[in-house]
């Protein structure tokens, strides 16, 4: 310790370290390249902290001490930092790659990706408007390697199973290496790296203005989510309130969003269980939503409705009444059909017990969304530092009605009752906005000059979304966006102490991870 | 047992989309812009600079939006709603060549190869989905055909997860380099005859991850692809109007059009039609199709 408090790194980490210990939450850890005009990194920790997030920065040259060692959280995000950044935490306990594996070009020649912030304002990588199509290609594109995590056994009598990244049925690429004996999950290496997107990378040099619309995609079964983020950091650094009117409709969507994400969870558990009734009836009032979007905005992903100020004009016509029923009506026969999946045997019978989160384990890695108050982590953007529509409105984390759980069926309580409270707060902005005088409403201000850094975080479907963007005359220099699922996956390691293979697609349809947040 | 009623109760939901009209398929606001029919050959410059992803483009014709570049962010529509619009419907697929949008006359070329190699396949079609770099929401569309609205096994189209069974590939997200090798070997382990449709403007162009040095434009240089959904995503509907063209089974009533304009379509005597239950023309279409899975790759 006394080494650390020479350097001036070694100080910025002790101010972290010790500011998690008297309580504060690691939200994450992010790199910016060419900060200064110089050639280091900066490495900025957000603090969640009370009712704010915190940065603090840190000039990082080659090396420095790791931090997960004292705080569990930021294991993922130093891989991350050392494959985006070349930059070495010392001590770390596994420095395997996880977003860049072994990236080549197609020369096979090993090539550092661009460094996000490093091309920054000066960026010109937005498209040509209205070129054609064969000018705009990537100068370089990089290939990761294949072989670049080890997968070899580990163990006498172990074997591996390669499960992905093309894996049976209709979904996200991701690849689980399971090490068993036969039965038993002992170990698990998650890669995620094969969906690499370049995302951070994409978003910069572009207008700030322009930046929602990747933000809505960073994450697609989370627009509305993301959108909210991104454009509470833009609102931010513009210091502009959005109408109430703005905020109504951006929690009427988010709550929707949030209604069909675990209808989702909740179908994928009836698949798995094979009780096909209910994942017939669930997938079925998923539709039903998604359908209510859609006449609601035109996008059954709630898409360009959350824009910087406020949100896109609405129309608020002569069919609110009829929504309000519609509400009403889908609300009753998932509540009916909800009933009588809490007391199917066979259904239940898969999910107690399985895939136990340790609530001391979800505390130190910092969990966030359903899968940490599942597990006793009473964390919600919504509850704990409120924005929008919800400042009026004091909503509470949900808990398990059996404490202190933590395993599949505690996460889908907690989604169940979420649903419910989601309807509350839908048929509240539904009234709301239904008694709005229409030739009075202003739906978005402009947002003026945009310069400086700013957060932005809200409560998505999986948890805690943030943003930290920097911005320099209205033009994005450096996007960080921390999903739910990329805090969230690092912990499927530690869920599988007494299962078996059969219990592995509940765990992860209780995990609800959306791989294109992961790896980015 | 209580299940079971429960699933009794709530009755048939089920579009009967192809055979009949579906106002929600035909009506609805699609998430793609098009040129106003009252504003072909109009030039606006400053169009073409609003479009996040350069779909809009200013040609001596008139303002074009090329569809496989729109991702239906509504930027030119609120800019310039003379001259944009959403357009209806869920007809936006489209037959390609290569990685170009097939012409007039390509098109009936291609139908006919198209028509040629899936004969074989009838009534049972076997769907392998590899996601390439999507953002998830692809995903969540494609699995919604499987829900009791669209239940695309009605068709005779089904999931597999084994890529020796499968017939059509469905392909999503924007060709991430991580996923060539992967989705090639996919592709590769396909019997023939086979069909390659990608699903999303992101597979179809890159959207706007176009620019990324983890992309590639699209997923049409790494497997060969024969049509085209683009949207941000496609809608169930308009992803179930692609694997329909692509098999040669849509009625002629639903094809180029709006799609499914006209109230109802006559039940066609042939094997493309859903009604088709002949017994020995399934017959004989499995007798083909077991040849043909015995020319494929073993």
């Amino acid at each position: 310790v006394s080494d650390l408090a020479l350097t001036s790194t070694g100080r910025a980490w002790l101010d972290v370290t010790t500011r998690i210990e008297a309580g504060a939450r690691l939200v994450g850890l992010y790199g910016t390249a060419g900060a200064n005009g110089t050639d280091s990194t900066v490495v900025t920790a957000v603090l969640a902290e009370g009712d704010h997030l915190d940065l603090l920065d840190m000039n990082v040259e080659e090396e420095y001490p790791a931090l997960t060692p004292a705080v569990p959280a930021a294991f993922w995000y130093e891989r991350v930092l050392h494959d985006q950044f070349g930059v070495l935490p010392v001590n770390h306990p596994r420095l395997d790659p996880l977003v860049h594996a072994g990236m080549h070009d197609s020369s096979n020649r090993a090539v550092q990706p661009p460094r996000p912030g490093e091309r920054g304002a000066a960026a010109t990588q937005g498209p040509a408007p209205g070129g054609p199509a064969g000018t705009l290609g990537p100068t370089v594109r990089l290939f990761p390697s294949e072989q670049a995590l080890p997968r070899h056994l580990r163990g006498e009598g172990l074997f591996t199973i390669p499960h992905g990244p093309v894996r049976s049925g209709v979904v996200e690429s991701l690849e689980f290496l399971v090490e068993t004996p036969g039965e038993d999950i002992p170990r698990l290496q998650i890669r995620v790296f094969a969906k690499h997107r370049g995302v951070e990378v994409s978003f910069e040099g572009r207008d700030a203005l322009e930046g929602v619309f990747l933000a809505e995609r960073v994450e697609g079964t989370a627009s509305v989510a993301h959108a909210s983020a991104y454009c509470q950091a833009l609102e931010d650094l513009a210091g502009v309130q959005i109408p109430p009117e703005a905020a109504l409709v951006r929690m009427l969507h988010a709550e929707l969003e949030r209604i069909v994400g675990h209808l989702e969870v909740v179908a994928r558990l009836c698949e798995s269980s094979a009780l096909a009734v209910g994942l017939a009836k669930f997938t079925g009032y998923k539709e039903e939503v998604q359908r209510l979007r859609h006449d609601l905005c035109g996008s059954r992903f709630g898409r360009s409705v959350v824009v910087p100020g406020g949100v896109a004009p609405q129309r608020l016509d002569q069919t609110r009444h009829h929504r309000e029923q519609r509400v009403h009506t889908l609300r009753k026969a998932i509540n009916h059909d909800r009933d009588l999946l809490m007391v199917t045997s066979s259904f239940l019978d898969r999910l107690r017990g399985t895939g136990f989160l340790d609530p001391t384990r979800a505390a130190e890695a910092g969990a966030v969304g359903p899968v940490g108050r599942a597990s006793s982590v009473a964390v919600d953007v919504r509850a704990d530092r409120p924005y929008g529509a919800y400042r009026d409105l004091q909503v509470t984390a949900a808990t398990p009605p059996h404490a202190s759980l933590g395993d599949v069926q505690a996460r889908l309580e907690v989604r169940l009752l979420e649903i419910d409270g989601a309807f509350d707060l839908v048929e509240h902005a539904l009234e709301e906005l239904a008694h709005l005088p229409e030739h009075e409403l202003n739906w978005a201000h402009r947002l003026g000059h945009l310069d400086g850094r700013a957060t932005g975080s809200v409560e998505g479907p999986q948890g805690e979304i943030v943003y930290a963007l920097e911005v320099r005359d209205g033009q994005l220099v450096r996007v960080w966006p921390r999903t739910a699922s990329m805090h969230n996956l690092m912990l499927f390691h530690d869920v599988f102490h007494t299962d078996v293979l059969t219990d592995f697609p509940f765990i992860e349809a209780s995990f609800a991870v959306s791989n294109a947040g992961v790896v980015l | 047992m209580p299940w079971l009623s429960r699933g009794l109760n709530k009755g048939v939901v089920t579009t009967k989309w192809p055979r009949n009209e579906d106002r929600y398929q035909s009506e609805s606001l699609s998430n793609l812009a098009q040129v106003r029919p009252g504003a072909t050959g109009l030039h606006q410059p400053e169009a073409a600079a609003v479009c996040p992803t350069g779909a809009v483009a200013d040609r001596v014709e008139g303002m074009a939006i090329e569809q496989s570049r729109c991702i239906g962010c509504g930027a030119c529509v609120a800019a310039f709603p003379d001259l944009f619009e959403f357009a209806t419907g869920s007809a936006q697929a489209r037959l390609v060549d290569g990685n170009h949008e097939a012409s007039e006359v390509e098109v009936a070329a291609l139908r006919t190869a198209i028509a040629t190699r899936t004969r074989a396949l009838g009534r049972s079609v076997h769907l392998r989905h590899v996601d390439a770099g999507s953002d998830g929401s692809e995903e969540w569309e494609i699995n919604a055909l499987f829900n009791p609205y669209y239940d695309i096994n009605r068709l005779g189209l089904f999931l597999t997860p084994s890529p020796r069974h499968a017939d059509l590939l469905v392909v999503t997200g924007i060709g991430a380099t991580g996923m060539l090798a992967p989705l090639a070997r996919t592709g590769e382990g396909m019997p023939h005859p086979k069909l390659v449709i990608a699903v999303g403007t992101d597979a179809c162009s890159g959207g706007l991850w176009a620019h990324s040095y983890a992309g590639s434009q699209g997923v049409t240089d790494a497997v060969p692809v024969n049509v085209w959904v683009p949207g941000s995503p496609p809608t169930p509907f308009a992803i179930l109007y692609a694997i329909l063209l692509a098999l040669g089974r849509l009625p002629d009533a639903a094809e180029g059009s709006g799609g499914g304009r006209s109230t109802s379509m006559p039940p066609r005597p042939s094997r493309s039609s859903p009604q088709s239950t002949s017994g020995s023309t399934s017959g004989s279409a499995s007798a083909a199709l077991e040849v043909s899975r015995k020319e494929g790759p073993t």
